[in-house]
């Protein structure tokens, strides 16, 4: 049944993009924390991310995680909360997950230079 | 023609008095009990309080010595059927083992009958949607075996029965559907209780209906909706959990799905 694969994938890719979503939120936030400690201005921030393939890779894979993550999240919460189900609203994730998608990853290529 | 029984003396305590306060065999409580369908109401009875009294015995007594036309389930009296689950206070429970004590904390009993079911009337409700998503999760055993076989030997120490232990004694009372929050939110959600059916027969070695019951399970609208908020595991009256019941489902859905064979 085509339906159970579907669900079962987007259930299996939720729990993925979730496990990758937490090592991103932990890393982040002690980056974030160093930067405050060690008071990097915004440029020495966008030099770490010109000087090493590290920082734009992990942003990259962040952005991908949340572009999964956050359209299925939504898709639970408009079924649930709202009654809206359907290839409709699919078709409106789908575009969320694609305007994630292409402005977070766009973002980091700007910082990345 | 009901004739009302004679009543206790009147009761001088204040209305909002704790219902576990007023003394015993001397003093009334206030009920509410919902009457009608779904766009019924609550109607209030004055009911004898009495030493160890059962909700259920509450709803029996105004059946019996104040309105005869109050509508009920009950089999067993004792704990045994789940035939008299309600709503009480709030809660899905079942009213034989649900110490009036117990509940009304507060100056009041409410009774109301089991939610996301229809309401037949009063405190009955239609359990065939509840049976119906039992038989959409494939919850029924299906033999591979003749007559003409040997008896299955099943190891009771295995990993399998094992898990079975832990899912086999439902009796189909409704309490986890009542009580699950997913059900309220998405009428489609097969429901704890026909999910821990499915798991049930997952692992039972002589059931032959194989990925086709993990399809079912699978689909939208089934284990995949659990949010694991264990308001089932809580209120099961037999103490199952078929919160872990689903997350076995997941996990067998998810390896059967990376097995490419779903």
């Amino acid at each position: 049944m085509r339906s159970a694969r579907h669900a079962a994938w987007r259930f299996v890719l939720q729990r993925a993009s979730a496990a990758v979503l937490a090592l991103c939120v932990v890393l982040h936030l002690a980056t974030i924390i160093y930067a405050v400690r060690h008071a990097l201005t915004a440029q020495a921030i966008v030099a770490h991310m010109h000087a090493s393939l590290f920082w734009p890779a992990f942003y990259a894979l962040f952005v991908v995680a949340v572009a999964v993550h956050a359209p299925l999240g939504l898709r639970a919460v408009a079924d649930e909360w709202l009654a809206l189900r359907g290839r409709a609203v699919d078709a409106v994730l789908a575009l969320v997950a694609l305007v994630l998608l292409v402005g977070g990853l766009y973002a980091v290529a700007l910082l990345a230079g | 023609m009901v004739t009302r029984t004679p009543g206790p003396p009147e009761d001088r305590l204040l209305p909002q008095t704790p219902v576990r306060e007023r003394r015993v065999g001397d003093a009334t409580f206030p009920v509410r009990i919902w009457r009608g369908t779904a766009s019924g109401r609550f109607q209030q009875f004055d009911v004898p309080r009495r030493a160890s009294q059962t909700v259920l015995d509450v709803v029996t007594h105004v059946q019996r010595h104040l309105d005869p036309t109050l509508a009920y389930r009950y089999a067993c009296r004792v704990g045994m059927c789940g035939s008299c689950a309600m709503t009480v206070n709030g809660k899905a429970r079942w009213t034989c083992r649900t110490h009036v004590d117990a509940v009304a904390t507060g100056a009041m009993l409410e009774i109301a009958p089991l939610s996301h079911l229809p309401i037949v009337r009063d405190l009955v409700v239609d359990m065939a949607p509840f049976f119906d998503k039992w038989a959409a999760a494939k919850g029924q055993f299906k033999p591979t075996a003749t007559r003409h076989d040997d008896f299955a030997r099943v190891m009771p120490g295995s990993p399998a029965r094992r898990a079975i232990d832990a899912t086999l004694e439902c009796i189909g009372c409704g309490v986890c559907y009542a009580a699950c929050d997913v059900v309220g939110w998405k009428p489609d959600y097969l429901g704890p209780a026909a999910l821990n059916r499915a798991w049930t027969l997952v692992n039972d070695v002589r059931d032959g209906e194989g990925a086709a019951r993990l399809r079912a399970v699978a689909a939208e609208g089934g284990c995949h909706s659990c949010h694991t908020h264990q308001s089932c595991t809580r209120s099961c009256p037999k103490h199952l959990s078929p919160t872990a019941s689903i997350a076995g489902l997941k996990r067998r859905v998810a390896q059967a799905l990376v097995k490419g064979k779903l």
